[in-house]
């Protein structure tokens, strides 16, 4: 049935509708518009040409790094998923309700300082003469080149989202219906295969969610592919900075930028999609 | 209800008003007392602003500088075109840019006779891209060089005295490029044997992006200015493209062990102007200060800026920075002996960074990202 819009509706939903507008479709509006500007004497220019989206789709270095942080992000978002469970899972089911409260604080802790020094103190623990490498040292191993890597970039990722994977991820497993998991152990189904057909099953929701938004935030980073990575392999988000430190080219950067969110919003419809199967019905 | 209309419609009202007048008023009296100082607007990179610079002449004209830092050339005019004329009173400007900033019309032209050229080494009275059609705009204030980079526990002066140890097998995965192109490439180009090295043909400019992809197995990453900083300073990196003693004097000053050398292919230069912005309302002011930090006094604190060291082109201020810091003045090249800075340039070891002549400033670019992406 239908509701007819009242004031009160209104007043709660008017907020955030010119929220979207001011700072998300006006915008988005304006970076469409930028991508078909052109740059004379390092002065953008109202123009209507398509030369920006040519020029960045027919480089191979822009498809190279688009299938760069595609592949980054997803693994990214699986390996934080993964990673990330165990832990979620235990502080659902395992731990007493006190000591739940305190890991659900301690998982908002890292929030409380910025990404770009946490990023920053890894090259401590990471570099040649750093903390792991001066630890296997002693055991006489090394040293292993852990800076400036695809695995230090992945580090990086896991520190940007890891805490907020494990709290989505908790969320759903609070909310999975005990019941479900009494019932599949009166049955006699271990503990693995409980997990794997009961409990990941109906918290399906979440944990799709909470690896979407690893990903999304995985996508976008420059801090961690360039304070962890060197800045190799180049990832859009790279490319970006790259291409508006030549000739002011930021409608170029802009072609870029709509890739990318043209790529989330696919990404993230077909998760939510996924994630929500059968849910809705 | 009627108690409190009272009260606003009442006397009281009329002594909350008189106070809040005196009040309001109080800061006027003041500043007549004490005059606040000119608020003085400069674009600069980081450090021209910074007390150890602006504090003496700050107080000696009552001023105080607001800056508006920026990391790189494009961004400054990025900076520039957007803001209404006479956004910026001061304008630090490399070299290269000059002309783009003078094109656009950002620019007031100066007096050479309010600055102390005279003062400044023959090379610096007439420098290319402070003139344009016999007219002056900016004013060298200090310069560098760009070379080899180095850490001095795992190279000597001697290895470290060409590009080519950049190849060399022990660096594999720890020669770092400040990621920009223009300095990185220039160096290339001059390991190629090319005299001028921006103004290469097709031909010359297809074999310096050749050689410049040879060397990208042994590249351990591109970074901005402060991961170049902590990778040379952690050894993380061995040696460095693209840089000079701009990064590695402020890090030897703190006691890492790296330095920088200008290899036998020659360097080469840096060069920052200063200038005065377009429709600027202190212009008087702001070629005070032009004055000041060309002047000798002025010239020797640039060269021992906090942020980043530097030569500086005032004859001059040779003599200041030797009479207050001799090991400084010998640690950068300054002084009366032979092999000194000036004779570097004077036997052509030293060439201008500048943009691409026969080629697009966007064609180096797109290079440099391919070359990041092989």
């Amino acid at each position: 049935m239908r509701r007819p819009i009242s004031l009160y509706g209104l007043t709660f939903s008017l907020p955030l509708l010119v929220w979207q507008i001011l700072f998300f479709v006006f915008p988005l509006v304006f970076l469409v518009a930028l991508s078909f500007w052109t740059v004379r004497n390092f002065t953008l220019q109202p123009d209507f040409d398509t030369v920006n989206w040519t020029t960045m789709y027919g480089r191979t270095i822009f498809w190279q790094a688009y299938g760069t942080t595609l592949a980054l992000a997803a693994a990214a978002a699986v390996l934080t998923s993964v990673l990330a469970f165990p832990a979620a899972y235990a502080i659902a089911f395992r731990l007493s309700d006190a000591a739940r409260r305190w890991a659900v604080f301690l998982m908002v802790i890292p929030f409380f300082t910025s990404y770009l020094v946490r990023v920053y103190s890894w090259q401590i623990f990471l570099s040649d003469n750093g903390i792991f490498n001066v630890i296997l040292g002693w055991a006489g191993f090394g040293p292993f080149t852990m800076l400036n890597t695809v695995g230090a970039t992945m580090v990086g990722y896991l520190t940007l989202s890891f805490p907020l994977v494990v709290l989505l991820q908790l969320f759903s497993l609070a909310f999975v219906d005990r019941t479900l998991i009494e019932a599949a152990h009166n049955m006699r189904c271990g503990r693995l295969r409980t997990v794997a057909e009961v409990i990941i099953p109906s918290a399906r929701t979440g944990l799709v969610i909470a690896a979407l938004f690893c990903f999304i935030l995985s996508f976008g980073d420059f801090v961690s592919p360039i304070y962890l990575g060197g800045g190799s392999p180049t990832t859009l988000s790279i490319l970006i900075t790259d291409t508006t430190k030549a000739g002011q080219q930021w409608p170029r950067a802009a072609v870029i930028a709509l890739t990318m969110i043209g790529t989330l919003l696919l990404v993230a419809f077909s998760a939510v999609k996924f994630a929500y199967r059968g849910v809705l019905r | 209800m009627t108690r409190r209309g009272s009260l606003l419609r009442g006397p009281t009202r009329r002594a909350f008003l008189a106070a809040g007048t005196a009040a309001l008023a109080t800061p006027m009296l003041s500043r007549r007392a004490f005059a606040a100082p000119t608020e003085l607007t400069m674009l600069a990179w980081y450090g021209h602003a910074e007390p150890d610079i602006v504090a003496e002449f700050e107080a000696e004209h009552n001023v105080r500088f607001v800056p508006k830092y920026y990391t790189g050339g494009d961004n400054m005019l990025g900076l520039i075109s957007q803001s209404p004329p006479g956004t910026f009173d001061v304008i630090l400007s490399d070299a290269e840019y000059v002309q783009a900033l003078n094109a656009a019309g950002h620019l007031e032209e100066l007096d050479p006779d309010d600055y102390p050229l005279d003062e400044f080494f023959p090379e610096f009275q007439e420098f290319p891209g402070n003139w344009a059609d016999g007219k002056l705009f900016s004013i060298i204030t200090r310069f560098g060089f760009l070379g080899v980079a180095y850490n001095t526990d795992a190279l000597t002066e001697a290895e470290a005295s060409t590009y080519n140890v950049f190849w060399d097998p022990k660096l594999k995965g720890k020669v770092g490029h400040f990621d920009w192109h223009l300095p990185n490439l220039g160096q290339m180009s001059l390991l190629n044997g090319n005299s001028s090295p921006y103004d290469i043909d097709e031909s010359a400019w297809q074999a310096v992006k050749e050689k410049t992809m040879s060397l990208r197995p042994q590249v351990g990453g591109f970074f901005d200015y402060g991961g170049t900083f902590s990778s040379l300073n952690d050894g993380q990196m061995l040696a460095f493209c693209g840089i000079g003693d701009w990064i590695t004097g402020v890090l030897e000053k703190n006691g890492a062990k790296v330095r920088s050398v200008v290899p036998e292919e020659g360097g080469l230069q840096w060069s920052e102007c200063f200038s005065i912005g377009k429709g600027s309302q202190k212009a008087d002011l702001a070629r005070k200060w032009i004055q000041y930090i060309t002047s000798a006094r002025g010239q020797a604190k640039s060269a021992q800026m906090a942020a980043y060291p530097a030569l500086i082109p005032n004859r001059k201020g040779w003599e200041v920075l030797w009479a207050e810091n001799p090991e400084e003045a010998r640690r950068q090249g300054m002084t009366d002996e032979p092999g000194n800075v000036i004779d570097m340039i004077r036997s052509g070891r030293i060439k201008y960074r500048q943009w691409p002549v026969q080629q697009d400033l966007e064609t180096w670019n797109d290079f440099w990202s391919e070359y990041k992406g092989a």
